[in-house]
Parts: structure tokens; sequence; C-alpha cells
């Protein structure tokens, strides 16, 4: 299988912390790999190291065979990565049609329309409320815009950083139901970061745990969801 | 007041009695003891009828003003649910009013009461509205705190002095040279004040304002110092001139009676015009995907970034069209005076023109309007207060922030709307 992205021997600081200490990781063209791993394992880093938004001090990420560990951000999504990123980040003051349309700034707007009723098929919450400011969508309806948003530019790799984070069950199930979606219908890779080990590894390909800045174990998501330490430390409580 | 209960009272006095404390600490140094020029040399003379004047109005004011903020609390409940419907109306009105102001404003000459005096306000204002318009891309839109905006006005007004006085050049050829000085200024200030936010990048451009006056100021040879400079030409109607000739004016060849209200006349059109013509482009500007970044950037940087908008070039053309209005503005600012000088050119003006993008509301393209009228005209009715015509502006400005502390008009109007039935 081809490989979308690639990462070896990552290595990210805060200052004199060291948030990633050795990452090696892959993801294949068009699969689900999903990331979890405790508070403060190096999670959301990883995200925004593969973005730009901090840069690595050593290692590599290579994207379709292009390094792109030195690139800044709009390079990089421009390349056709997107993100929905931790804490969502949507425009408040904008309405959801704004804050799609700046989605699509990397394509110019030139698939809209269409892209917008895609969008909308996917989360008809957000037709409803489409002229609404963002900053008054409930959680779960900020999410679903995170999602539609960084959508919008037709991205290979969809970077997400804990999508279900916040929302109520049902609502979760939702979300989860349309990363599906969105990786048959659209043939977007998904890389999907998150607590909700339980049903990311259940919708995953594969899956990687991170442990204090590194992967300490690999798998497809159903042997790691039978992993006895994989289900001690993050699927006790009955996450099902 | 009636509601107020017996409860609210000790804390409403000690409020007011200690804004009359520090008034009087303020007051007595300040006001209290002036200096005068005997025969013996440097005097003090004491007069603490004014101190106890100001610190008696200062208390009676605070308490008026806890009273009035006491009964918005209580009634607050009611004011909300009048809120919505309200703006709405507003919102209609606002429809009506923008048609209504621009014919106001096109046929405002014509009117009886147009006397010069008028129409030299009426410029004035335009002027500030112009520069509201221009500051309020960089401010309003892209919200990059921008202190010395009045640089750019500096430089267009200087642009084309220095044009007309050494190459004796149009001023329809400076002017669009003007506006592309003060972009080429506006980029190179953008450029060290990249990666600055928030406070920081409010001190460099403060300092950049003065950077250029102090370089007005001192780089005598070339732009006349203190002095400024004098005879600048006055812009020709297509090469008719407003003078008392019988050739080739502008009187003459329409076969009117020379007065000296065509000038001040063309000139009014002529603001107007500008000014209108940088609404217009702002306007279109925030549909285009570069308006949108610019809206995006002022929300949250960390979030444009991560859409693929490169912040770098949202910023210089926010700070490179944001000045190209203030140099045209600038321009016209030096025809129409004939005389400039770097004292036109303080931080004052500055701050007047951020007042007015803020006071009317950030982002908002009426509200700058509104704002320059209230600010602008206000102050210039308040002209006979000669030295507390400044006092005057201050309490407007405070008022403003005390009844409406989000601008004159916070709305944002989105830049697309679909209805909301059809499409499935
Ligand atoms: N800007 C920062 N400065 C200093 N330390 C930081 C910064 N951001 C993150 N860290 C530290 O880096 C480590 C990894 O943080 P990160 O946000 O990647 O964790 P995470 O796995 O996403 O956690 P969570 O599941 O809680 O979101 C943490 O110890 C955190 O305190
Ligand atoms: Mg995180």
């Amino acid at each position: 299988m081809a490989e979308m992205l690639s990462i070896t021997g990552l290595e990210t600081f805060y200052g004199k912390i060291q948030a990633l200490r050795g990452v090696d990781l892959h993801i294949n063209k068009g699969e689900i790999v999903t990331l979890i791993g405790a508070n403060g394992a190096g999670k959301s880093t990883l995200l925004m190291s593969i973005c730009g938004r901090v840069q690595a001090r050593s290692g590599a990420i290579v994207l379709e065979g292009l390094d792109i560990t030195k690139a800044p951000t709009h390079e990089i999504i421009q390349m056709g990565v997107s993100q929905s990123p931790e804490g969502r980040r949507i425009f408040p003051r904008m309405t959801v049609l704004e804050n799609l349309q700046l989605g699509a700034t990397t394509n110019q707007m030139a698939y809209f329309e269409e892209d917008v009723a895609k969008v909308f098929d996917l989360f008809p919450r957000l037709n409803e409320r489409k002229n609404q400011r963002g900053g008054t969508l409930s959680g779960g309806e900020q999410q679903m815009l995170a999602i539609g948003r960084a959508l919008m530019s037709r991205p290979k790799l969809l970077l997400m950083d804990e999508p279900s984070l916040g929302i109520a069950p049902i609502l979760v199930r939702q979300i989860f139901q349309a990363i599906g979606r969105i990786s048959k219908e659209e043939h977007v890779t998904i890389f999907l970061v998150e607590q909700n080990a339980f049903h990311a590894l259940k919708l995953a390909d594969r899956g990687y745990v991170m442990v204090n800045g590194a992967v300490s174990m690999t798998g497809t998501g159903a042997e790691l969801l039978a992993r006895p330490e994989v289900r001690a430390a993050y699927l006790e409580g009955g996450a099902h | 007041m009636s509601v107020l209960n017996s409860e609210k009272l000790p804390p409403i006095l000690k409020d007011s009695v200690i804004t009359g404390l520090i008034t009087l600490v303020l007051a007595v140094p300040i006001v209290g003891l002036p200096t005068i020029n005997a025969t013996e040399g440097l005097q003090i003379e004491p007069r603490w009828s004014v101190v106890i004047w100001m610190v008696s109005a200062v208390f009676l004011g605070r308490l008026v003003l806890n009273f009035w903020w006491h009964r918005e609390q209580t009634s607050s409940s009611s004011t909300i649910l009048l809120n919505t419907p309200f703006l709405q109306s507003l919102q209609q009105l606002l429809k009506f009013i923008i048609p209504i102001g621009v014919l106001f404003a096109l046929i405002l000459p014509t009117m009886p009461f147009a006397s010069r005096y008028v129409m030299d306000v009426a410029i004035l204002v335009i002027t500030y509205i112009m520069l509201g318009w221009g500051l309020n891309i960089v401010v309003g839109l892209a919200g990059l705190l921008d202190l010395g905006y009045v640089a750019f006005y500096a430089i267009g007004a200087y642009s084309y002095a220095l044009l007309a006085n050494y190459f004796d050049w149009s001023f329809w050829i400076c002017l669009p040279l003007a506006g592309v000085f003060a972009a080429i200024s506006g980029i190179l200030l953008g450029f060290p004040v990249l990666r600055l936010r928030g406070d920081y990048l409010a001190i460099v451009t403060l300092g950049f304002g003065e950077i250029i006056r102090v370089i007005l100021l001192n780089w005598y040879e070339f732009t006349g110092g203190p002095d400024g400079i004098s005879g600048i030409p006055r812009p020709s109607f297509f090469g008719l001139e407003f003078k008392r000739s019988s050739e080739g004016t502008f009187s003459s060849f329409f076969g009117l009676d020379y007065s000296s209200m065509h000038r001040i006349i063309f000139l009014y059109y002529l603001i107007l015009a500008l000014a209108l013509l940088t609404n217009f482009i702002t306007l279109r500007l925030r549909k285009l995907p570069v308006g949108r970044a610019w809206e995006a950037l002022r929300e949250d940087e960390i979030a444009c970034r991560s859409l693929g908008i490169n912040p770098t070039n949202t910023k210089l053309t926010a700070f490179a069209i944001g000045a190209t209005f203030g140099g045209l503005a600038g321009s016209f600012f030096a025809t129409r005076q004939g005389f400039i000088s770097p004292e036109s050119f303080t931080f004052i003006e500055s701050a007047v023109i951020l007042a007015i993008v803020v006071l009317g509301g950030m982002g908002s393209q009426i509200g700058v309007v509104l704002a320059s009228v209230v600010l602008i005209g206000g102050t210039e009715l308040f002209r006979e207060l000669e030295e507390y015509r400044m006092l005057a502006f201050g309490a407007l400005m405070v008022g403003i922030m005390v009844w409406k502390p989000r601008g004159l008009l916070a709305h944002r109007e989105p830049t697309i709307r679909i209805k909301t039935e059809g499409s499935s």
C-alpha cells in the first residue's frame, strides 16, 4: 500500500520540556488510523508537529514522498492536509457559511456549492443553522462545523484532534458515523486522535498507543481492543 | 430612582467619594497650584475654588452615573427582551438611512444653509470618514491595532506637496502616486511587525508614526522641516483652475461669476468621491478571499494558519491597502490646505482616527460615519469653547463608551447568506 504520511524519530520540545521522544508512525492511503493515549501523552503535539504549528527538533515527517518537516503551516495545508484542531477553533463572530468559506481557502472556493451540500448532507444540523454565528453554536454543533470546515479544502489527509470531546453519547455516535462516511465516500485518509478509545479503535483500520511522548503499541483496531493493557488503561469503566 | 433600595446606597456613596478624592489628588497639583509670572519671579497662586468646583462636579456626576447604572440593572431583564426586535428594526432603518445619507451628501452643497463654514466642516468630517474607513481595514477587519496611522496620511500629504514642488506635477498624477508611496510604506511597516500582536504591535506602530514625523521635522533641506511646505498647488477641474481670471478658469469656461465657493464645492465632491471609493473597495474586498482572511485573522490567527491562509500576506495586504487610503486622504489634505507641516501629523491625529473606528464599532462602515459626524462635527460645534474643545471631545468619547461600550454599531453583517428554506 502507498504511504500517505510517514513519521520517523520525531522529537518535539516546548522550550526545555520534551513532548515527543522519537515517534515512529505511518499512515497508508485510504486508512483510518487512530492514536490513543492518556492526557499529556503528546497526541496534540504530534498533530501540531505534522501541520508545522510547532517545529520538530529532529526526525522527519514525509507526506507522499515530500519532506514537510520544516515547511510553514499554510504550505502544508495547501499540499492537501487539513485538520479539525483541538478546541475546534471556530471563528465565533462569523456564520456557519462563512466558516465553511474559510475552509475552502486553498481551492479558492472552486467547489463551494457542491462541498457545502456534502457537508450539510453529513451534518444536517449545520444546514438548519447556516446563518447562525459560530460562537453561538452548541459544542457539538461547533465540532461538526470544525469537521465540515476541514473537509471544504478537499483534503488528502484529515487530522482530527478529539472530535468527541465534551459531546453527548448520542452525538458521539453520529460524529463517528460521519467520520466513517468521510473515509468511505470521500476517500480521505484520516488520522484520528481520541480519548474515546472504544469508538475510535472500532472504527479504525489501525491504531497506535502513545505513552509519554513515544509510541508504545501498535496493531489493527481489533487487535488493540483485545489487548488487556489497552483495556485496562483506556477502556475501564465500560466505554461501551 | 425610586427603585433604589437602602442596601445599595452605601457602596454607591463610597464609590462616588473615592472618585471625588481621586479628583482632589489630581486637581490640587494640576489645577489648584498654577504658577504665574510675577515681578518677583515665578510664583504660585492657589485656585482652591476651582478645585472645589471640580471635585464637587465629579462627585455629583459619579453619583448620578451610579444611580443611572443601578436603574439599568434593575430594568435589564426587560431591555434584553426589547433588544432583539429593536436591533432588527434598527437594521431595517439602516437600509434606508444609507441611500438617504449618500443622497444628502450629494446635494448638500446646493442647500440654502451650505455656507462656507458648513462646507468646511463637511469636508473635514468626510476626510475623517475616509481616514476612519482606511484604518478600519487594518484595525476593524484585520484586528491589527495600529497607533501610527497618521504616518500614511503624512506620507500622502508630503508626497503630493514634494512632487508638486520639485516636478510641478498635477494633483491628478500625484494622487495615485501618493497612494502607491503610502502602500509601500505600509508594507515597510508591516514587515517588522508581522510577528507582533496586541500591545506590542500598538507600541511599534506608535513608534513608526513618530519616526515619520521626526524625519519630516528634521530633514530640513528636503521637507522644509518645521517650516513645512507652502504654496501647494490647488487641484484643477480637468485643467480648469479655480482662479479669478478671465481665461482658462472654471468660472470663465462655464460662464459663471467667479466665486471662492466653487473651489470649496469642488473639494467637497473630491473628498466625497474618494471616501465613497474607499467604502466601495472595502465592501468589495470583504467579500473576496483576502477580506475574509482579514476577518478570520482578527478572530483566530492559529485557526487561519491551519486553514492554509498565509498570515504574512494577509497582514501585509491589510497594512498596504489601509495605508493607500490614508495616503490618498493625505494628498487631499495637502491640496486643500495649500500648506502642510509636521505639526498636522502628530499622534493625536492617529488617536482621533482610531477613536472613530473603535467608537463606531470595530469593522462597521456606518459606525465610522456616525462616529466621525459625532466626534468631528460635534467638537466643531464646540469651537466657541476654545481650549475646552478637547475636554468636550473626551467627554463625547467617555459618553459613547458608557452608553455603547462595543461601539455605536457593533453589529457585523455576514458576507454570505443563503435563504433557510430550499436546498436539501
Ligand atoms: N505550549 C506548551 N508549552 C509547554 N508545554 C506544553 C505546551 N503544550 C503542551 N505542552 C506539554 O506537552 C505535553 C504533551 O501535550 P499534548 O497537548 O500534546 O498532550 P495530549 O496528548 O494532546 O493530551 P490531551 O489528551 O489532554 O489533549 C504535556 O505535558 C503538555 O503539558
Ligand atoms: Mg490534546
